[in-house]
């Protein structure tokens, strides 16, 4: 057998198991939590730790904590991105270093983002255990994420157009919101929603942070559970719970497939759209 | 040919600013308007232009000829100071619009680029609609009532021969444009803001030959109103259009001007050499 049958063999092997183990993932959740979908399922409150009844004031404490998480990071992520892109000379020691951090903070694992969060928002800023130090950990966690992709929208943006506006004597600020942001509008709506994927599936940085409670909150300063959050209690602390854990898996993977889909069409159209 | 289509065109219309199209150079009384006076240029370490000096002359066109790389479209940056926006780009020299040090460091850059405009190689209309490209600088300079705007859209338009052809859908993308439409248009939107003058690099030399006549009979139609430094690689268009002509060639690895002179002299009797040769299609 020649080398290359051998290694198109392996290739081939190694996709089957993962996409194996993905289906078998994905049947598991579907046999044990698609009887427990239902109409009620999405608006009821848990019961008994999660053993019955339904996520609803789960959902609304994850949209919340998402909530936070973008009004925070996407002005924050967009306008460091600009700065970046159109007001940093390429090769200066500013942008460099900014790159630098924000590549290093990109492979920070979320566990530690939760025990800074934990440490800053919830004791040092007094917010404590709530969806507010949730939302701006996760923040924190997308910003670099949410600053590169986007940096790289505004990159793909023709560099003929930054010219042709300073020929014709318009300002960069002008050229910016005139011309590159619209054109780069796509690839910035699809960081945003990446950014919002990443965070959804989020546990370990919520954990320490908006925490356990199960109850409808209040107001931001309440402490809520996250879906992920949900999921992980149910499957490791609670007897009994594993019906409705896959429940609720299914409804996250659901929640992320579509977020995903959106961002990847939108992706594809921006690259097609822009030569 | 092409000068056919234009008349067929440009039916003479009342909002015409531009004269009608002039017998060949040259026309003009040599009034200086630009004055560069040892421009040198690198970029980094690398020289691009080294001690070049002439003078554009108000209302003529002078043409720039010479092979690719010799620092042709660096120079005209460095008319309307594009030049600030490539980081390492380092100039040297002297250069005096109006009697004003074009590169003194207070000068405002975006006053300037008004009175001196651009255009490129590559149209490059702005994903926006035809009416808008036209519009979006001019509200930038701070023109914001509808008439006056309407009135300048048409105004432009008609000087570069495309009214007829898109008063129907100014509101389509400029982008549908055909490549030769799309530059015309490029020129009407940096004639709307009513520049002294206008630096074109290569304008022609992506479009098909009949789009070419139409704005070469348009680059005509400017003199006398506007400055125009036009930069081609098509020596039968500078021969026809040009008053003044600059040779360039690289010497020592940076661009040098070889010779300038009235296009007449520069075509039919080169001093260096170098030209003579060039000129003659024998090298370059
Ligand atoms: N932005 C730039 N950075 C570095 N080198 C450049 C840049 N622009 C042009 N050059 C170099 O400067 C020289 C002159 O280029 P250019 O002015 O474009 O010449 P021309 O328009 O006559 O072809 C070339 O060798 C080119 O490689
Ligand atoms: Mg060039």
């Amino acid at each position: 057998m020649s080398k290359n049958a051998l290694a198109t063999g392996l290739i081939c092997l190694v996709a089957v198991l993962v996409t194996s183990v993905f289906f078998w993932l994905l049947t598991d959740l579907v046999i044990h939590g698609l009887p427990r979908l239902s109409g009620p399922f999405f608006v009821e409150a848990s019961q008994n730790a999660g053993r019955s009844g339904g996520i609803g004031p789960i959902i609304v404490s994850t949209a919340l904590i998402l909530l936070v998480a973008i009004v925070t990071s996407a002005p924050l992520g967009l306008a460091t991105a600009v700065l970046l892109s159109e007001f940093t000379r390429p090769g200066s020691l500013f942008g460099r270093l900014v790159r630098r951090s924000l590549d290093v903070l990109a492979g920070v694992p979320s566990i530690v983002f939760g025990l800074f969060g934990n440490a800053f928002f919830c004791i040092y800023l007094g917010l404590g255990f709530s969806i507010l130090s949730g939302g701006l950990t996760l923040a924190c966690m997308v910003l670099p994420l949410l600053i590169r992709t986007a940096e790289q929208g505004l990159q793909v943006a023709p560099n003929d157009y930054r010219l042709a506006a300073a020929a014709l004597g318009m300002s960069r600020s002008a050229a910016l919101t005139h011309l590159l942001l619209p054109a780069a509008m796509p690839a910035l709506v699809a960081a945003l929603l990446l950014a919002i994927g990443r965070a959804g599936a989020e546990t370990a940085a919520l954990v320490f942070t908006s925490g356990y409670v199960d109850r409808m909150p209040d107001s931001l300063l309440d402490s809520g559970r996250a879906l992920s959050v949900h999921i992980y209690d149910l499957s490791m602390n609670v007897a009994g719970g594993d019906a409705n854990a896959s429940a609720a898996a299914l409804v996250l993977i659901g929640l992320l497939l579509i977020i995903n889909t959106i961002a990847m069409s939108l992706a594809k159209q921006w690259r097609i759209a822009t030569p | 040919m092409s000068l056919m289509i234009n008349t067929k065109k440009d039916n003479p219309g009342a909002a015409y600013t531009l004269g009608p199209l002039q017998a060949g150079p040259p026309c003009c009384v040599p009034e200086p308007l630009i004055q560069v006076d040892n421009l040198s240029l690198h970029y980094g370490a690398k020289p691009a232009l080294a001690k070049v000096s002439l003078d554009i002359y108000k209302g003529c066109i002078t043409a720039l000829i010479g092979p690719s790389g010799c620092g042709k479209t660096s120079f005209l940056s460095v008319l309307n100071r594009l030049t600030d926006m490539i980081p390492d780009c380092r100039v040297l020299g002297h250069v005096y619009f109006d009697n004003k040090d074009l590169r003194h460091p207070t000068l405002d850059v975006q006053a300037l680029r008004r009175d001196i405009g651009m255009i490129f190689q590559k149209p490059v209309p702005f994903p926006l609609s035809i009416r808008r490209n036209i519009e979006l600088p001019l509200r930038e300079h701070g023109m914001n009532k509808a008439a006056d705007l309407n009135a300048r859209v048409q105004q432009v338009l008609q000087d570069v021969g495309l009214w007829e052809e898109v008063k129907d859908r100014l509101e389509a993308p400029a982008q549908a444009l055909s490549g030769g439409q799309q530059q015309r248009l490029c020129i009407a939107r940096a004639l709307a803001l009513r520049p002294k003058v206008l630096l074109m690099d290569e304008p022609c030399s992506a479009l098909d030959p009949i789009a070419s006549g139409v704005v070469e009979d348009l680059i005509q139609r400017l003199r006398g109103q506007y400055t125009v430094v036009i930069v081609t690689h098509n020596l039968a268009q500078a021969r026809r259009i040009a008053n003044y002509a600059g040779f360039f060639w690289v010497k020592e690895r940076a661009g040098c001007l070889i010779e300038f002179g009235q296009a007449k002299q520069i075509f039919e009797a080169p001093v260096h050499e170098l030209t003579a040769a060039y000129v003659q299609g024998k090298r370059g």
